[in-house]
């Protein structure tokens, strides 16, 4: 059996802290390693992560045909209208596009796919090769932009830019362009921005009805279900919440600077954060009214919820779960809606944690967790194995480690089909813990069949 | 029917994936290999979850992680430090290196890079066993991910295999199936009494058993030493209509190292089987074992029974321009008129190919190539298919004109066990006419008012 140290590189030491060894210290947001095999992604991911809910705008993404087909329809960003956004619109460029610029081809593809769809705005995402070749972006969007009489705006995500973090900022620069330039009559002074939702399973829409039984209007849903128009007038809102790892927090930032909107920052996952979210922004308003009517509403939802939680709870108590995120937010969510469970969290990471957000999880968790940041499948793999979990919880490239292995996974990521906010998604992500961990299936796995290692408590 | 033009400059939905992939996907069936991309970070990634997706297995793809300096300077430090990492972390016996848009466009010559790094890094290579390294180009704006599958197999044959006497063996070249093909195809050569190389294998390195522990490299694949020997096979037999006469890797056997090359369509369906399992005898010099002759012939008695069922149902088949010709050539065969043919890739070949495989049983149909997935929309419509043959990306267009998909090749995402879809041979026409008979006949009973339940 492999040891974790034996897997891990001497370059990566400083970004792996064991809570209790030591005094907190943790090395984050550099350049993945080469050939370490990080699961990190790229400029342009993070930019069409952000922006890709948007259903009512054309999203081209200029480069040869991979980065478009890869992102091609992928998440469950549900959109209670159009559908635009599920489509994967490509330059497709090619060799002598390469030798000779793309950006005729970008201009006849961007005006043909207008002229095909009369979408209500347009992202034009640049890929590697784009920022070589030297295409002007800028110029080929301003030009359409005036002959089509459609706002056409240009996202600087060339992957090899940064990491995720600088395709947020790029994605938050392109919607701050946006931002402004709508009508804000007849906005209520009780009204707020969703941000960084992305409406998975139709997440956004249950959060959106908690604000609604609380009388607070939702201007802009930025992004899930998202809607170009919305987006234009999100400056009259009174207020921005900002979930998610600083996706669009950079856009929460800019609008405080420009329009003078404040911002907080608040989670839906999990009965702690969810609570503490809606009280925070009913505290903010001061109104006795909304007040009441946010305890009303979640005395509601906790009556329904809690008993059905203890049932969990009961069989759940004491499994061992590692979480392994891309943002490092979600992560603080997932420890405590874990806890609540009854459950113990040996080891949690994400792709692009901060220090801060790294500070934050070792004051939350227990002595021996180990936090990691930007990890690869060998030491997540040990770590499993070392600790032994019952369940991983990650996204599509962490499940066949968990798999293999023979542990339970939780999908919280951005394919998810199964709603995880709110109470009615707390309740779900119970039911999807439950019904990894309890599986009859692990019975037969290596690890806990006879001779495997580890408790065949299962 | 003739082809038609493509009208339209933009792409939507593509119906093929870039070339770099294709590449990686033929690493991960070495023994030992590691697949590894030299460009950003995003690449390997993007493409390990599409592949992990599909299979279900874990897919570790490094990556030379290239950030903005190396954009401007060169990636060749980043190159240098991941094949070094990969190497002392992973135990790669063999690096396959693929490029990327990236890399292509900023020049960067990856045979010098690696040979400069043997000379640095004399300890990794000094030893009986030190690691392989073989480069391929497979630039993203240029080609398929079936461009980039075939060249990694012919770059591994051009760096790797060499000639030392003769062995006798057969040398297999598949093309891109499933785990499930692969294991097929190595029991056919073992029934034929031929000691047989399969390049390359992702019967195992892909479909993989449940594990004690994290493999830092799947299991199986075929063995370095085998593709070493692949000069001194007696015979090569290779799939793919489209590459048949054109630089391949069993080409470069046969004018490298003399051996025999039989170039045969991928075999799905009879007649293309038939073809196959000639060559086998002609290589081996047996006569088709008998329990294969017996399956073949419980096909044709599957076909017999099935074809009411089927006859003159229209169908529109997508994906890899080889896949779609066998399963043009099968579909014909039951008495299914297909009626567009559609692939993003360009080898032009297609439409000849095409209308061999159709073989006089069925009008050629409508062949489109370089085409996407709104282009094939725009023809289906109006072509009234009754069912979709081709991977899951067409589920939204064949949900949306209500006719049943069945799915083949890659990938496919919305369901389970595509590792286990067997395309190949007379066994794989089985399962193949199975699914799409019952497909059929399950949506007559869908619809009908009464829901029978006998026929």
């Amino acid at each position: 059996m492999k040891t974790a140290s034996a897997v891990i590189f001497e370059e990566r030491k400083d970004q792996i802290y064991r809570k209790g060894d030591a005094p907190f210290d943790i090395a984050c947001n550099k350049e993945s390693l080469a050939g370490a095999v990080s699961q990190r992604a790229c400029v342009f991911c993070g930019s069409r992560v952000v922006l890709y809910p948007i259903a009512d705008a054309l999203h081209l993404i200029h480069g040869p045909v991979g980065c478009a087909v890869y992102t091609w329809d992928i998440r469950g960003a549900l959109s209670s209208g159009r559908q635009l956004h599920r489509l994967s619109f490509s330059t497709d460029l090619q060799e002598k596009d390469v030798i000779f610029g793309g950006e005729e081809k970008l201009y006849l593809a961007l005006t043909e796919l207008i002229d095909r769809h009369n979408p209500k705005a347009a992202f034009v995402y640049s890929t590697c090769i784009v920022g070589l070749i030297g295409d002007d972006l800028d110029s080929v969007c301003a030009r359409v932009s005036k002959e089509k009489d459609v706002s056409v705006i240009p996202v600087q995500s060339e992957g090899f830019r940064g990491n995720k973090r600088a395709g947020y900022e790029a994605a938050c620069k392109a919607l701050f362009r946006l931002v402004g330039t709508g009508d804000t009559n007849n906005i209520s002074p009780y009204s707020l921005n969703i941000m960084g939702d992305f409406n998975l399973a139709g997440e956004i829409w249950i959060i959106r009805d908690y604000f609604k039984r609380m009388g607070i209007e939702v201007v802009a849903n930025i992004t899930g279900d998202g809607r170009v128009d919305d987006i234009r007038r999100a400056h009259g809102a009174a207020l921005n919440l900002v979930q998610c790892s600083g996706s669009t927090l950079d856009l929460a930032k800019m609008m405080e600077q420009s329009y003078d909107i404040p911002y907080m920052r608040v989670s839906y996952c999990g009965v702690e954060d969810m609570t503490e979210s809606l009280y925070a922004v009913a505290r903010f308003f001061g109104d006795l009214r909304i007040m009441e009517r946010t305890e009303k509403l979640v005395k509601e939802e906790l009556s329904v919820l809690y008993p059905k939680l203890r049932e969990y709870r009961k069989v759940l108590a004491g499994k061992r779960a590692a979480i392994y995120v891309g943002g490092a937010f979600k992560a603080f969510s997932m420890v405590k809606t874990l806890r609540l469970l009854g459950m113990k969290v040996v080891m949690v990471g994400s792709q692009t944690g901060t220090r801060e957000d790294y500070l934050e999880l070792e004051e939350i968790t227990d002595d021996g967790t180990i936090i990691v940041d930007d990890a690869n499948p060998l030491e997540l793999s040990a770590f499993i194995k070392e600790k032994d979990v019952d369940i991983f919880i990650g996204g599509v490239k962490e499940r066949p480690i968990a798999y293999k292995m023979g542990v339970g996974f939780c999908d919280h990521n951005h394919e998810r089909k199964e709603a995880l906010e709110g109470f009615s998604g707390m309740l779900n992500f119970a039911r999807e813990v439950h019904s990894t961990v309890m599986s009859p299936v692990w019975r037969f796995v290596p690890r806990r069949a006879e001779g495997g290692t580890g408790n065949a408590n299962n | 029917m003739p082809t038609t033009e493509n009208h339209y400059v933009s792409t939507t939905n593509a119906c093929k994936l870039c070339r770099p992939i294709g590449a990686c996907l033929a690493f991960r069936g070495v023994e030992g290999a590691v697949p590894f991309l030299h460009g950003s970070q995003g690449c390997a990634t993007y493409m390990r979850r599409y592949i992990i997706s599909h299979f279900r297995e874990p897919m570790d793809i490094a990556s030379s992680s290239l950030g903005e300096k190396n954009a401007v300077f060169g990636g060749s430090s980043n190159l240098k430090q991941g094949l070094k990492n990969v190497i002392t972390k992973y135990g790669g016996k063999i690096v396959g290196v693929a490029t990327t848009c990236l890399t292509e466009t900023i020049g960067d010559d990856v045979p010098g890079i690696i040979r400069e790094f043997r000379k640095e890094e004399k300890d990794l290579f000094a030893h009986e066993k030190a690691p392989l390294l073989v480069d391929v180009s497979t630039p993203s704006y240029a080609g398929t991910h079936m461009e980039g599958f075939h060249d990694a197999v012919k770059a591994m044959v051009d760096q790797v295999a060499t000639k030392d006497g003769s062995t006798g063996r057969v040398n297999l070249l598949p093309g891109f199936v499933s785990p499930a093909d692969i294991r097929y195809l190595k029991e056919i050569l073992r029934a034929f009494g031929v000691s047989g190389i399969v390049l390359p294998d992702i019967s195992e390195t892909l479909d993989g058993p449940a594990l004690l522990d994290y493999e830092k490299l799947p299991g199986g694949g075929t063995p370095i030493s085998m593709i070493k020997s692949m000069g001194s096979s007696k015979a090569t037999i290779e799939f793919g209509r489209t590459i048949s006469g054109q630089d391949t890797a069993g080409r470069l056997l046969t004018t490298r190292h003399g051996v025999f090359l039989s170039q045969v369509g991928m075999p799905i369906g009879l007649r293309e089987t038939d073809q196959f399992f000639s060559a086998m005898e002609e290589v081996s010099g047996n006569k088709t074992p008998c329990r294969h002759e017996k399956e073949r012939g419980r096909l044709i008695d599957a076909y017999v029974d099935a074809h009411k069922y089927i006859s003159g149902k229209r169908a529109v088949v997508y994906g890899e321009e080889d896949l779609v010709i066998g399963l043009t050539s099968f579909l014909a065969e039951i008495g299914i008129k297909p009626v567009l043919c559609a692939s993003g890739g360009t080898s032009g070949r297609l439409e000849e190919s095409i209308k061999s495989a159709c073989g006089g049983i069925v009008e050629p149909p409508l062949v489109r190539d370089g085409i996407d997935f709104y282009d094939i929309a725009g023809e289906a419509e109006s072509l009234k298919p009754d069912l979709f043959v081709g991977h899951s990306k067409g589920y939204r267009l064949a949900r949306k004109l209500d006719v049943p998909l069945i799915r083949v090749g890659f990938p496919i995402h919305d369901r389970i066990g595509a590792q286990r879809v067997l395309h190949l041979g007379y066994r794989g026409a089985q399962s193949l006419l199975d699914r799409i008979v019952n497909a059929a006949i399950e949506k007559k009973q869908n619809d009908s008012p009464v829901g029978y339940g006998y026929m």
